[in-house]
């Protein structure tokens, strides 16, 4: 195995471990789009929620759940060292935006799991979107964990990080956002699972995944410098 | 190349090491050489730079300007090279405070390389050198500041580095922990160190040079 893929895993590891352990991202994201849904069900006064209503919900509530671990992402590494200790470690610092990129993806799909049947029974009146909503949840998830540690590798330095990760990160997401919701739309109709564009949409999605991927792989080792 | 191992090339080598926060300068034309396997003492009041030096020695921080070569690699640019050479224990010990004391030096010891059995054999090793085995497993935030600097000093030592980089490494260390971390990081073990004080007398016997820096990062003539 290479030592940037130990690293990795090593890395990796360490924050799924700590995250078992301490439970300081995942609950607090679930609890939040759990009660956003609630204040959804009671502010809209509907029982059930279709098209671009639906998919707008789902994301908006999802994407600002994701900022709660956003912000959390780094916090470990600031707070007790461990930018140094991997920058002291003959490794490729790239190791740590794959770790942390899929740790954020982890706990966005495992929010997902708990909250996207909580949406299915609160707003649709069938279970039959979320097969195919598995293939939008899973691309999104990857723009937003991509994006998500690029920006909060930067914003962890500063001492308005709270203010600064959601403030540079809500902008880059809006076109990720726009193809979720495009791709989740038919899915939600109101006459049964549509796929209008579904295609194009996935497309949009991949794309913004892979520019993101391989930007945050390309300038992340400059982030790490003094 | 082995600690400590004869060569004409020296450990460590500055020419003009400089280095500004802004308009703050904390190191200001710093020089020095030092062969390999001897200690360098660096004495200074607060604000004197001695952490910053270490730091760029460390690769953690670029220089400003000036020459730095440290084991045959230039800084910043080889750092990359240096990486895995040296051992830096600084005012944090950085371990993660979730983690046990031995699933930290498991963390550190994979990022070096060092893994499976070698490796647990080597944290074993150390954990009964400092005195920490029937602690190991307890969580770095249930210990105390100097149990956690046994550990730091573990991790420090952890891949056999060739140059030591240490800053105050007695703090928090009772009589007990300083004897057994002299085991480790103290003299005799033919490694290069750096050892940043405020107390010139606890080091200055070890030390081949000192470095006495002044406010402003300026080294003092001996």
């Amino acid at each position: 195995m290479t030592p940037s893929r130990i690293a990795y895993i090593t890395i990796l590891a360490k924050d799924l471990r700590a995250e078992l352990r301490t439970l300081q991202s995942l609950p607090a994201m679930a609890l939040f789009a759990t009660t956003t849904f609630v204040i959804f069900r009671f502010g809209l006064d509907r029982t059930q929620l279709s098209g671009s209503l639906a998919a707008g919900v789902l994301w908006a509530t999802l994407l600002f759940a994701a900022l709660l671990g956003v912000n959390r992402l780094f916090v470990a590494e600031r707070e007790e060292g461990g930018f140094d200790a991997i920058r002291l470690a003959p490794i490729d610092r790239s190791a740590l935006f794959a770790a942390k990129a899929t740790a954020l993806f982890a706990y966005l799909f495992a929010l997902e799991l708990v909250v996207v049947p909580i949406f299915a029974l609160f707003f649709l009146g069938s279970a039959a979107a979320l097969g195919p909503l598995v293939i939008v949840l899973l691309l999104a998830d990857l723009g937003i964990a991509a994006t998500g540690t690029l920006i909060s590798s930067m914003a962890v330095h500063s001492r308005a990080r709270d203010l600064l990760g959601p403030l540079v990160l809500l902008p880059l997401v809006v076109p990720l956002m726009i193809a979720a919701t495009g791709a989740s739309e038919p899915l939600f109709a109101a006459g049964g699972v549509g796929y209008h564009r579904f295609g194009s949409w996935l497309a949009v999605l991949s794309l913004y995944d892979l520019i993101f991927l391989l930007l945050g792989w390309a300038v992340f080792d400059f982030l790490l410098e003094d | 190349m082995e600690p400590g191992q004869a060569t004409d090339e020296p450990a460590l080598s500055l020419a003009g090491l400089r280095r500004d926060y802004g308009e703050r300068t904390a190191l200001d034309g710093v020089g020095l050489r030092l062969g390999r396997g001897e200690t360098l003492l660096v004495l200074g009041p607060n604000g004197a730079g001695k952490t910053t030096l270490l730091r760029i020695l460390a690769t953690l921080l670029r220089p400003s300007s000036g020459e730095v070569q440290a084991l045959g690699c230039s800084l910043p640019d080889e750092a990359w090279k240096l990486r895995g050479k040296i051992g830096f224990l600084g005012h944090e010990p950085l371990l993660y405070r979730d983690l046990s004391g031995r699933e930290n030096l498991r963390f550190h010891a994979r990022l070096h390389g060092l893994t499976g059995e070698p490796g647990e054999a080597r944290i074993a090793e150390l954990l009964a050198a400092v005195g920490m085995e029937r602690r190991a497993e307890q969580h770095v935030a249930e210990l105390s500041a100097g149990m956690r600097q046994r550990l730091a000093i573990c991790r420090c030592v952890l891949h056999r580095p060739e140059l030591l980089l240490l800053d105050e490494p007695d703090s928090n260390l009772d009589a007990e922990g300083r004897e057994l971390a002299r085991a480790l990081i103290g003299p005799g073990a033919g490694r290069t160190r750096v050892i940043v004080s405020h107390d010139p007398e606890r080091f200055e016997a070890e030390a081949d040079q000192v470095l006495r820096l002044e406010a402003g990062g300026r080294a003092v003539a001996a």
